[in-house]
């Protein structure tokens, strides 16, 4: 299956992108890894007229930590992230996603930032992101801005950006003591979409009790959701398991889930509830054993 | 301002060698290695990126899906598709692990296999079953069960590690 | 010039690597999509939105405007020259395009030439249809109702019915099931799921006006009767179609049909006089060629009150889709179901099917399986638990107590079967025992007061393969029987034809191995070609489990005939009579004096150089082998499992098979065949289906709903054999590719089941999804 023909402009630095997404507005549109994009040209379900690709810009594969959080350009890899000592020692969730999202050698092309403007409520990123309470920083000829995730994801496979806009990076707050995250997924195989998919993140405060809790679910809704009763049941308290199992329990109540071959609304919000209470689990496990 | 264009020149290194051809900017990897180049070990399986059949090596450490890349994007890199890993008369111990242990059957998903495992060992060139199983779920195949492609890493892996002591056997 | 090197001796046996690897570990097999020819086109297809609608108009004009496109094909336009329809090998007929209407969604509506594959879509987009929607019934139970709509209008009869079938005896079965202490009924589907190899479909056509002749590359599991089939259809005179079948990648039943593609990529081909190259998409490949199995089954089982089985009573309704295009043996139109019984000694059994159009893909081929032996070997062994869990037996105790035993071989089936040997209680033993199936009884019972679920499985399956003794067995008329032909080179080397052609099984070693065991030749220096019609003898194909039983048996015919010639060279070289000589050692010597003998290598040599005066020089054979009977592998499978409480998910702990397929030519290969049925079992049991949605919407439509497992998932494999040689075959060889594929969906499901019953559950459908399995625990109260 081949898709529709197109103008390709390889672009070498990001004023040169920005530049053709103004000229050709609406009708360009960004390739990063390509492993969304081009399979939906191959099916003809997207056919932009060009395709501004971003992978020479060799500025954008950047991911370090300054500041108060980890920059993770839109050229790091899921593969990159995957393989990343820092990521594999200090962000757990990350680390989480990293090795069920796709599969691994579409992880070698594959993008988080990708992956978040794609926007698909089945993109494993887009619920960590939520969890985490990640920041998108957002640039065009016009204007340089950020946006909390949270306000990113408008509808299933739409976002914020305009037109002529590019994330250049993911801002992942650092860990703070006493935190940890998890992300855990069910999918029917390796390389298959998550049929549900539940990221926990959160920190303790010196007492031991709950200082901040971010709960962020895939493909239980229109758009990636967050558990926002949910987590506000985490904060203030001290952890246990009935407490988990309420919040669990709560989550799967926030969830929207609709009916389709991977799953019925039923199963899958029943799922939100059991993959939220082991992550929870998993997460207050990693904090007790740091 | 950058160019656009619907028709490319793309310069590669393939398996060595240099190469310039021009193609439709559409064109994916994989046809632009089977159809102008002629490699056609390069296998296609699906159109969802999900087999792993077209697998040839970027840059000379990346596994990629070629049938999920546009030809032009590789342009400046290096290829290496099963053409390049050896020959015949001079396999290289991943292939001839393959052949020692019956891992593969129609041999349909085998060059994307034998790729696939070289990018694993490079990272991690003492795999257990898990992480084999694990670093080839990309890879898809239909005849073999898996089970003879665990075994052909391991030998391999063995081979690569120690070239001058061990050889494989000939039946 | 070359020598070939002395044998070293027997290779039968022997797990020698496989002759045909080089090519294909360099990269250097040639499949069908990497042939390219001269000015060739790229044909695209324009597929059916709809499941049954009514074709209003067809208009190709803008397709037709861009540039390169060389031409649109319409149902309408094949009508004109007959060829509008097609026969299938079940007897129906199928359209090749969509004439007037369409039956199922993707249904082929017309296709696109073009210079390119791109092009072609682009062009195919363009492709104007207007379509009428029609009632749709996706369920044959809807499909037999008296009101519903008449799907083939095309058809005399004014129903939906495709056919009846009957074999058994009612009256006594039924009377006997009355009288019986015990009765379980069990309804069981079998899904419809598909062969999906990794190489999809398609063909080369290349008609050349001024030869009159057309080669067809295609990929093909059975060259010949495809040439006598499109000589038929479309009048090509016979020898004047070449079919090369060149590296199949996988096939398991896919590529036995005739296509829709290849008779559109035929007909473009004459109409251009262009080679015109086709490859499926996957979604073509998919929702277009064949699907497999689709069968509602239900058993009912009597026997006595210690578990004696008494009566068997089978009813089935059959999904066929829009058009009966199973592959059957003719006589056969629900294939060899009637294999039900098993590896029980019922006195009594009655089986009975009746298929219905619906508005799904059509087919029913034997995805990996001898002709519907998988949906009965399934059947039974389900049902056969279901009567253990009923009598409060252990499965393995039932099984072991109503196996056909050994001295009744060759035994008579109440179904009308004859099988040729088994020794079915000693190969479950020795499964039982490589299994620890006590220990891990215990240790489930332990396992089980923690409250893990978890359970063990056994499926003790008996296939019927080889397909087949020409007084019963034929496809379209022609007799399945299969074909060789040996030549041995002066030098002692040899080139091997069949008519079967592999699609990974190894036949360019094991036919190798066989001629090398019979003349004492190396089989390295033994060439084996297959798939192609204008030098193969005519061969029925490979598919069905029937290369072994069929044309091995063939190979080993043909070498007997060069072996008797051989003789009476070596008599002459020896100066001896021929009644002196003995084959010994893999020569011909001297009967008492071992010095004095002459290998087949040197007779080879003096077939062409030195000859006894009279004699026809050379040293081949050709050898139509019709089978006697068929062959009767068996198994015994075992398997254990754990299942998540939370999210249904399921563990295969550990799996063991043990087979009995007679003779192993090569266990390396026999083993690896084992391997990959077990794992496409496994994907059957626990993740493949073709969902179709109540509008006809078929969603399983690529690899990302059609699930395939990857190694990650795909359990480790235990693999052991007990060798119980067929009587009648050449070399006591029986079929074995697919006894994996037929065998192991039941030993997943009863491990499921098992771990299930506690809770009173005794049957759930495949496949076992998680969230089927799920259901189950939270119906009964379960949860994490
Ligand atoms: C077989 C397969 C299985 C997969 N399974 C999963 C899975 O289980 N879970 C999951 O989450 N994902 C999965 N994916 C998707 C994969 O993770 C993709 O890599 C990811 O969704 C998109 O990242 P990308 O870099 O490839 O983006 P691209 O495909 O290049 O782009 C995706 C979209 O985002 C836009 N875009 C990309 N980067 C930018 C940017 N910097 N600025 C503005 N717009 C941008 C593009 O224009 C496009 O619209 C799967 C993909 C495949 C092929
Ligand atoms: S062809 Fe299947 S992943 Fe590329
Ligand atoms: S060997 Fe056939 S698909 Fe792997």
């Amino acid at each position: 299956m081949f898709p529709a023909p197109f103008e390709y402009v390889s672009a070498h630095s990001l004023d040169e992108a920005l530049e053709v997404l103004e000229s050709r507005a609406g009708e360009a549109k960004v390739l990063a890894g390509g492993q969304s994009l081009i399979p939906m040209m191959r099916f003809r379900l997207a056919q932009p007229q060009v395709l501004v690709d971003i992978n020479p810009i060799k500025l954008l594969e950047d991911l370090h930590e300054q500041d108060d959080a980890l920059h993770i350009g839109a050229l790091a890899r899921h593969a990159t992230l995957e393989f990343s000592p820092l990521i594999q020692q200090r962000y757990p969730l990350i680390a989480d996603v990293s090795r069920v999202v796709a599969d691994p050698t579409v992880r070698n092309l594959g993008t988080l930032v990708g992956s978040l403007c794609h926007a698909d409520p089945a993109g494993d990123f887009g619920s960590a992101a939520l969890a985490a309470g990640a920041e998108v920083i957002i640039t065009s000829s016009r204007q340089h801005r950020s946006l909390p995730v949270d306000a990113f994801f408008l509808d299933t496979f739409s976002t914020a950006l305009e037109e002529d806009e590019i994330v250049t990076e993911v801002r992942w707050p650092k860990p703070k003591p006493r935190s940890a995250g998890a992300y855990l997924k069910i999918e029917r195989k390796v390389g298959d979409f998550a049929i549900v998919g539940t990221a926990v993140q959160m920190a303790l405060d010196e007492g031991g009790r709950i200082a901040e809790a971010g709960i962020g679910l895939c493909a239980v809704g229109p758009i990636s959701l967050r558990a926002k009763q949910a987590e506000r049941l985490l904060v203030g308290q001290s952890p246990s398991a009935e407490l988990f199992q309420e919040v669990a329990r709560q989550a799967a109540r926030e969830s929207d889930p609709t009916s389709d071959t991977r799953g019925s609304k039923e199963y899958k919000q029943d799922m939100v509830r059991v993959l939220t209470l082991r992550a929870l689990q998993r997460a207050y496990q990693r904090i007790q054993a740091a | 301002m950058a160019v656009s264009s619907t028709q490319v020149s793309v310069h590669v290194k393939i398996n060595g060698q240099e190469i310039t051809k021009e193609c439709e900017v559409r064109t994916l990897l994989a046809y632009f290695l089977r159809e102008q180049l002629g490699l056609t070990g390069v296998h296609v399986g699906c159109d969802t990126t999900s087999c792993g059949a077209c697998t040839v090596l970027l840059d000379g450490k990346t596994a990629i899906k070629s049938c999920t890349v546009f030809a032009p994007q590789v342009d400046g890199h290096e290829l290496l598709t099963v053409e390049g890993l050896g020959e015949a008369d001079h396999l290289h111990p991943i292939q001839q692990a393959f052949w020692d242990c019956h891992a593969l059957q129609c041999g349909y998903c085998t060059p994307g296999m034998e790729l696939a495992v070289l990018a694993l060992l490079q990272r991690n060139p003492n795999p257990t079953d898990e992480e084999i199983r694990f670093g080839l779920s990309g890879n898809l195949c239909r005849c073999t069960g898996y089970k003879n492609i665990v075994k052909a890493v391991h030998q391999a892996a063995e081979i690569m590690n120690h070239p001058s002591t061990s050889q494989s056997v000939t039946l | 010039m070359a020598i070939a090197e002395e044998p070293t001796g027997h290779v039968m046996g022997h797990a020698m690597k496989r002759k045909e690897d080089p090519r294909f570990i360099t990269g250097q097999g040639r499949y069908l999509d990497d042939i390219v020819l001269p000015r060739m086109l790229y044909m695209a297809i324009v597929h059916s939105p709809y499941a049954h609608a009514r074709i209003k108009s067809i208009d190709a004009s803008a397709a037709l405007q861009l540039p390169g496109v060389h031409l649109v094909l319409t149902g309408a336009d094949l009508d004109q020259m007959g060829l509008g329809w097609m026969p299938t090998m079940a007897g129906d007929r199928e359209m090749t395009l969509a004439v007037g209407k369409v039956l199922y969604q993707y249904q082929e509506v017309a296709v696109v030439l073009a210079e390119s594959r791109a092009l072609a879509e682009d062009a195919a987009q363009l492709v104007e249809v207007e379509y009428e929607p029609l009632p749709v019934i996706v369920d044959p139970f809807e499909s037999m109702k008296p009101d519903a709509p008449v799907l083939r209008e095309d058809r005399e009869q004014k129903d939906n019915h495709v056919f009846h079938w009957e074999v058994g005896d009612r009256t006594a079965t039924e009377q006997l099931l009355r009288s019986c202490d015990v009765v379980v009924r069990q309804k069981v589907r079998f899904q419809r799921i598909h062969p999906a190899p990794l190489e999809p479909c398609g063909c080369i056509a290349d008609f050349n006006k001024a030869t009159g002749r057309l080669t067809l590359y295609m990929t093909s599991q059975a060259p010949h009767a495809h040439r006598t089939v499109f000589s038929m259809v479309t009048g090509i005179p016979e020898q004047n179609i070449h079919i090369i079948s060149p590296d199949v990648g996988g096939g398991f039943g896919n590529k036995v049909p005739i296509y829709p593609g290849y008779v559109a990529a035929i007909v473009a081909s004459l109409k251009l006089g262009r080679p015109v190259k086709w490859v499926e998409t996957r979604t073509e490949n998919l929702t277009e060629t064949a699907f497999a199995r689709d069968y509602h089954m239900e058993a009912e089982l009597g026997a006595t009150k210690d578990g004696v089985v008494q009566a068997l009573k089978v009813k089935t309704i059959a999904d066929h889709g829009a058009f009966d295009a199973a592959a059957d043996p003719s006589k056969f139109p629900a294939g060899l179901f009637s294999i039900c019984t098993g590896s029980y000694d019922f006195p009594n059994a009655f089986a009975e099917v009746d298929a219905f159009y619906t508005n799904k893909t059509p087919g029913g081929i034997a995805y990996r399986c001898s002709f519907r032996v998988t949906e009965a070997s399934y059947l039974i062994e389900r049902t056969m638990d279901v009567l253990a869990d009923e009598l409060g037996m252990d499965p393995a105790e039932l099984r072991l107590k109503n196996f056909v035993p050994p001295e009744k071989f060759p035994y008579h089936s109440a179904l009308g079967w004859t099988y040729d040997s088994g020794r079915y209680a000693e190969t479950l033993k020795k499964a039982l025992e490589r299994f620890d199936y006590t220990k891990r009884r215990q240790e489930q019972d332990e396992r089980r007061r923690k409250g893990e679920l978890v359970g063990i499985g056994l499926s003790t399956f008996t296939e019927v393969v080889g397909a087949g003794p020409s007084q019963t067995f034929d496809i379209m008329g022609i007799k399945m029987f299969d074909s060789a032909e040996i030549r041995v080179h002066p030098t002692g080397s040899a080139i091997v034809r069949a008519g079967t052609r592999h699609q990974g099984q190894g036949h360019e070693t094991t036919w190798a191995q066989i001629v090398g065991e019979e003349l004492g030749l190396d089989p390295q220096n033994i060439l084996v070609e297959e798939g192609d019609t204008d030098t193969a003898p005519y061969g029925l194909g490979t598919y069905a489990s029937r290369s072994t039983p069929t044309a091995g048996a063939a190979i080993a015919m043909a070498a007997r005939r060069i072996r008797e010639k051989a003789q009476k060279i070596a008599a002459y070289l020896l100066e001896v009579s021929e009644e002196d000589l003995e084959w010994r050692d893999q020569k011909f010597q001297v009967r008492g004096v071992p010095s004095k003998a002459v290998t087949m290598q040197e007779i080879a040599f003096a077939a062409y150089t030195n000859l006894p005066e009279g004699m026809e020089p050379g040293l081949e054979a050709t050898y139509y082998y019709d089978p006697p009977n068929l062959t009767f592998p068996n198994g015994a499978y075992l398997c254990q499992v754990s299942i998540d409480k939370g999210t249904g998910e399921v563990k295969v702990e550990k799996f063991l098979a043990v087979d009995d397929c007679g003779n192993v030519i090569n266990p390396m290969i026999v083993e690896g065949q084992i391997h990959g049925g077990l794992t496409e079992g496994f994907a059957i049991a626990f993740m493949q289906e073709i969902v179709y949605d109540e509008d006809g919407n078929h969603l399983a439509t690529n690899f990302s709903d059609y699930l395939v497992p990857t190694a990650w998932e795909a359990p480790d494999w235990e693999t052991d054999r007990t060798v119980t040689p067929s009587p009648h075959h050449p070399i006591g060889a029986k079929g074995v590719g697919e006894s994996p594929n037929v065998g192991s969906p039941a030993a997943f499901v009863n491990a499921v089941i098992d771990a299930l019953s506690p809770l009173g559950i005794r049957h759930i459908d495949m496949p076992l999804t998680r969230e089927k399995i799920w259901r189950a625990l939270r119906e009964h109260g379960i949860e994490e």
